[in-house]
């Protein structure tokens, strides 16, 4: 193979295949190079997504919607629930079918698919990223191509080996465990959120239950706590689960992790795009980021595909996409990532109060928004310039990026 | 020097995110530290979700 592509996308997660389906659309003539052996599996996610804002990307369809969410329930450290009303509902993905249905729709549009491709180099003309290298059953390939699409996830290299600054600090890693119960008692229409500096300092535990009697329950926690406290999350979550689900089986046991960071300060240079994951494009507060790499990713699929048109993949030409991308959800990212740092910084106690104050609010005012006006309240001098942005920004974002 | 524990490694490329010279070769189901590059800074021992790695100390000679 040494074949010439207009785009080649870099890993088959939500963002890659997206862009890779966009790009296609838009008339370019694509490769979506995978290293795994399939599409889909391993799954290192919870799979929770909010309905209406997958709904900007791809229709629902029931072969990847394991169950339907009605709304989500927050537990303080003192075991307090606070119960959370919205308009918007949620879905527990199946990605394994997930993935795999969005890599068929690139394919559909014309895409071309190759999985067990490790992608281990960039090619360059002229200081300007001209293709990959990619390793295959025992063999070395090289493809050449306008424009590279970096969407190899949390490890992100691709924009490294283009000079881009990917590596995360500490602070902005979760690092994750979650396992698969089986056979458990819980309620299918809520995804359930624990926070305690006990269960899971600097993160949270989720149960999101998949509608057949097992749920994903796991957690994660900040990188830096890790270092700190000298433990990692799976010791966490044994303690948890022991806790509330004693002797539940353990169907499948996922590890991973989740960049809680602002955006890339570049994700583009001339010739390369990166997406999702690999861009730190993730919801920090939420620690999402299915959805909003697959926002970034049908954004830069369509740029990619202008560009290819224009006949001009240079740096100045892509930042359309860092611009739209910014406009999107970027923006969106900058204001909850300054609200993570907070809710990092509350102790117990703090929480426990920010809990008190607003269950004493009707319960049609328990709304997120106004949960995190309470919780600014409670730390004024952290965030007040948070608070100004939030009021008119809020609602608006919780909705597209949760 | 940083030992992995294969056994326990289950590929997530989590160390790889926080690795600051990029010395560490992930696939599908096989990882590799490059000894030569790796500083030592054990970032990735702390953020390994299942306590894969482990930093042992050597003398460099040993280590290669
Ligand atoms: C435990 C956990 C729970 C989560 N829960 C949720 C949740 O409930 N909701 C939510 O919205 N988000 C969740 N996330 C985050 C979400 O999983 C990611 O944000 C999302 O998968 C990112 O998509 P992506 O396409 O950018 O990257 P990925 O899905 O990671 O895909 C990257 C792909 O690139 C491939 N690749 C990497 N390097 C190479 C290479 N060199 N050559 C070829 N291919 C390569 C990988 O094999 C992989 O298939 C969770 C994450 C974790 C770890
Ligand atoms: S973080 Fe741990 S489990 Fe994940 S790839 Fe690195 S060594 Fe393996
Ligand atoms: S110790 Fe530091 S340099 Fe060495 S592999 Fe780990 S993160 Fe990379």
């Amino acid at each position: 193979m040494n074949e010439r592509y207009d785009v080649v996308v870099v890993g088959a997660g939500p963002a890659g295949s997206v862009a890779a389906w966009h790009a296609a659309i838009g008339g370019a003539k694509v490769l979506l190079l995978e290293k795994d052996r399939d599409i889909g599996p391993p799954v290192r996610c919870a799979e929770g997504v909010a309905a209406d804002s997958l709904k900007l990307v791809v229709e629902p369809d029931k072969s990847f919607i394991q169950n339907e969410i009605e709304g989500l329930r927050l537990y303080a450290p003192n075991g307090q629930m606070v119960p959370l009303i919205s308009d918007d509902r949620g879905y527990i993905l199946n990605r394994k079918v997930f993935d795999w249905y969005l890599a068929q729709l690139a394919a559909k549009a014309g895409a071309d698919v190759r999985t067990k491709a490790y992608v281990n180099g960039l090619l360059f003309e002229d200081g300007h990223v001209a293709g990959v290298t990619f390793q295959s059953l025992g063999k070395t390939f090289r493809v050449h191509s306008k424009i590279v699409i970096g969407a190899d996830g949390v490890e992100s290299r691709v924009g490294r080996w283009a000079g881009l600054r990917t590596q995360l600090k500490l602070k902005d890693i979760e690092t994750c465990v979650q396992f698969t119960l089986g056979n458990i008692e819980v309620d299918r229409r809520y995804c359930d959120f624990y926070f305690s500096r006990n269960l899971a300092p600097g993160g949270y535990v989720w149960v999101f239950p998949k509608g057949d009697g097992t749920a994903n329950v796991g957690l994660g926690i900040s990188g830096l706590e890790a270092q700190k406290l000298g433990r990692s999350p799976i010791s966490y979550l044994r303690d948890f689960v022991e806790q509330k689900f004693p002797g539940a089986p353990v169907i499948t046991t996922t590890i991973g992790g989740v960049p809680v960071a602002k955006t890339l300060k570049r994700i583009v240079t001339s010739g390369l795009m990166l997406v999702g994951d690999a861009a730190r494009q993730v919801n920090p507060v939420s620690g999402g980021g299915i959805v909003s790499g697959m926002i970034a990713g049908k954004i830069a699929g369509q740029i990619a595909a202008e560009a290819v048109r224009a006949g001009d993949t240079s740096e100045k030409f892509l930042k359309r996409y860092e611009k739209e991308w910014h406009k999107a959800e970027g923006r969106n990212h900058e204001i909850f990532y300054r609200v993570k740092e907070a809710i990092h910084r509350f102790t117990d106690d703090e929480l426990n109060a920010i809990a008190s104050s607003f269950l004493e609010l009707p319960e049609g005012e328990r709304t997120l928004v106004n949960l995190f006006k309470i919780a600014l309240k409670q730390k004024p001098s952290l965030i007040l310039d948070v608070f100004a942005i939030f009021k008119d920004q809020a609602k608006s974002a919780m909705r597209a990026s949760v | 020097m940083i030992l992995v524990r294969e056994d326990l490694c289950d590929f997530c490329g989590v160390c790889v995110s926080v690795c600051p010279p990029d010395c560490i070769e992930l696939r599908e189901a096989e990882i590799r530290i490059d000894h030569e590059a790796c500083t030592e800074c054990k970032l990735c021992v702390y953020v390994c979700p299942v306590e894969t790695l482990e930093y042992v100390e050597t003398s460099h000679e040993r280590a290669v």
